[in-house]
């Protein structure tokens, strides 16, 4: 088994030269004959069947793609070595460091032929950039100067945190225990009362913010609904002890409209 | 219309499209020229290239393809950017008033030089040594950056350099490595 895990390490490593070499021919221009393919060919063939998980054949099918980069390579190679522009790249070097500066641009200015081109302005664009022109609004009007207003930075006091709603006067576990305690105190031993009973307030703002909470007493397992269909009452009925998950029953939402012509019609009923 | 005047309103046509840069790269491909000349656009561009020779100008034909076909076909013609260059060469001081220090043409007759004995790409830090060995160190940057921007080099993300439009456009590369080799 161990000798078998070593001959899988060295495999694995034997590809990552191969692969590492390949990939050195191409970005650093080596000569790609540099690569023994017949040899390589035989190393992965002789390693694959050692193979047996993802990452190694991935390993292999990679050494494989490499070796074909390297092959197409001595292609090209070979076509240029065939070419009239072949020249040993360390013999030109050789000779440019020998040549003076104006040596080297004499001889280049022998084989080069700029491209003429002309960029002018038309009689027609004339015309149009003149219309533009004119039709054009000022800098002083198009960049109007605006004030920017400066605010004096300070200390912002809890009192001011709490009127401009940043914070909550108390934590929200606490508030939403409070309404529990509120909503048992309503519901005498444990009985159900109308739930815009419960949320009804003074004011609309109020009641939408009990209505809030409300909805986080049944979520939390603080309360449950029950719904008349027939007379179309919703109830809302506490837990002696918060009951987080309702066993196997599916969750249901309940949606109960609080708006300004409900809540006016419950003060109306309640003033009756 | 009569022959002459047809010729002569296309040759017209032909000098402008050529002459005046449309698109970032000056010239014009095949296909836009068969648009605007008509489908002998080839006659026209001979034609064009037989005036332009008084000039000491030329139409010089740059193929997709690195070797160019012997007989090329319509479709090759197509594909191919047609350009308007010098048909002899400059003197040195010619090249300066065109901008060019002797420094830069120096350098740029190295870097191609050395990408062309390369097989058509080097390593841009070893370019920049070779460079070195005839500029100042602080120039070998700028004025290899100045070669891409004119479209004479081209840079990939590995950092290797290669031959880009403008030298397969203006720059004789048998005739280059040949002059050098015989010094």
């Amino acid at each position: 088994m161990a000798k078998r895990t070593k001959t899988k390490l060295l495999g694995t490593e034997k590809l990552h030269r191969i692969i590492d070499l390949c990939r050195s021919l191409e970005e650093r221009g080596l000569d790609p004959f540099l690569l023994d393919v017949d040899n390589v060919l035989e190393t992965i063939k002789e390693l694959f069947p050692e193979w047996k998980n993802h990452d190694e054949l991935c390993l292999d099918a990679e050494a494989v793609n490499e070796i074909a980069s390297a092959i197409n390579l001595q292609s090209k190679w070979v076509k240029h070595r065939s070419t009239s522009l072949h020249t040993d790249p360390f013999l030109i070097e050789e000779k440019l460091r020998k040549l003076s500066k104006e040596e080297i641009a004499t001889l280049f200015l022998k084989s080069w032929h700029p491209t003429i081109e002309l960029e002018q302005i038309s009689p027609r664009s004339l015309t149009e950039a003149m219309t533009y022109w004119q039709d054009l609004v000022p800098l002083g009007k198009r960049w109007l100067r605006t004030e920017g207003s400066w605010t004096k930075t300070g200390i912002a006091t809890k009192k001011e945190l709490l009127a401009q709603n940043i914070i909550a006067e108390k934590e929200f576990s606490k508030e939403l225990e409070t309404y529990w305690h509120e909503l048992k105190q309503k519901a005498v031993d444990g009985k159900k009362i109308e739930y815009w009973d419960f949320i009804g307030s003074e004011t609309y703002a109020e009641t939408a913010n009990r209505a809030y909470m409300a909805s986080f007493l049944v979520t939390y397992g603080y309360a449950t609904l029950e719904i008349d269909r027939l007379e179309e009452i919703v109830y809302i009925k506490p837990h002696e002890t918060p009951i987080p998950k309702m066993g196997n029953k599916q969750a249901v939402s309940v949606p109960i409209p609080v708006s300004l012509a409900d809540w006016k019609a419950w003060r109306e009923g309640r003033a009756s | 219309m009569r022959k002459k005047t047809f010729y002569e309103s296309k040759l017209k046509q032909a000098t402008h499209t050529l002459f005046f840069k449309h698109h970032r790269k000056p010239g014009a491909k095949g296909w836009e020229l068969r648009k605007n000349l008509g489908s002998n656009y080839p006659k026209i561009l001979a034609l064009l290239n037989r005036h332009l020779e008084k000039l000491d100008l030329q139409v010089k034909t740059v193929f997709e393809e690195e070797k160019p076909p012997e007989k090329p076909t319509m479709a090759e013609l197509d594909k191919a950017r047609f350009y308007i260059t010098l048909r002899g060469a400059l003197t040195p001081k010619e090249t300066k008033m065109m901008g060019w220090r002797i420094d830069d043409i120096a350098g740029l007759a190295i870097t191609i030089s050395t990408i062309v004995a390369r097989k058509g790409r080097a390593q841009r830090k070893d370019v920049e040594a070779i460079l070195r060995d005839k500029l100042p160190d602080w120039r070998t940057n700028i004025n290899l950056d100045r070669y891409i921007r004119s479209g004479y080099i081209d840079e990939d993300d590995k950092g290797q350099l290669y031959l880009d439009w403008r030298t397969r456009a203006e720059i004789d590369e048998k005739i280059l490595l040949d002059l050098v080799m015989a010094k």
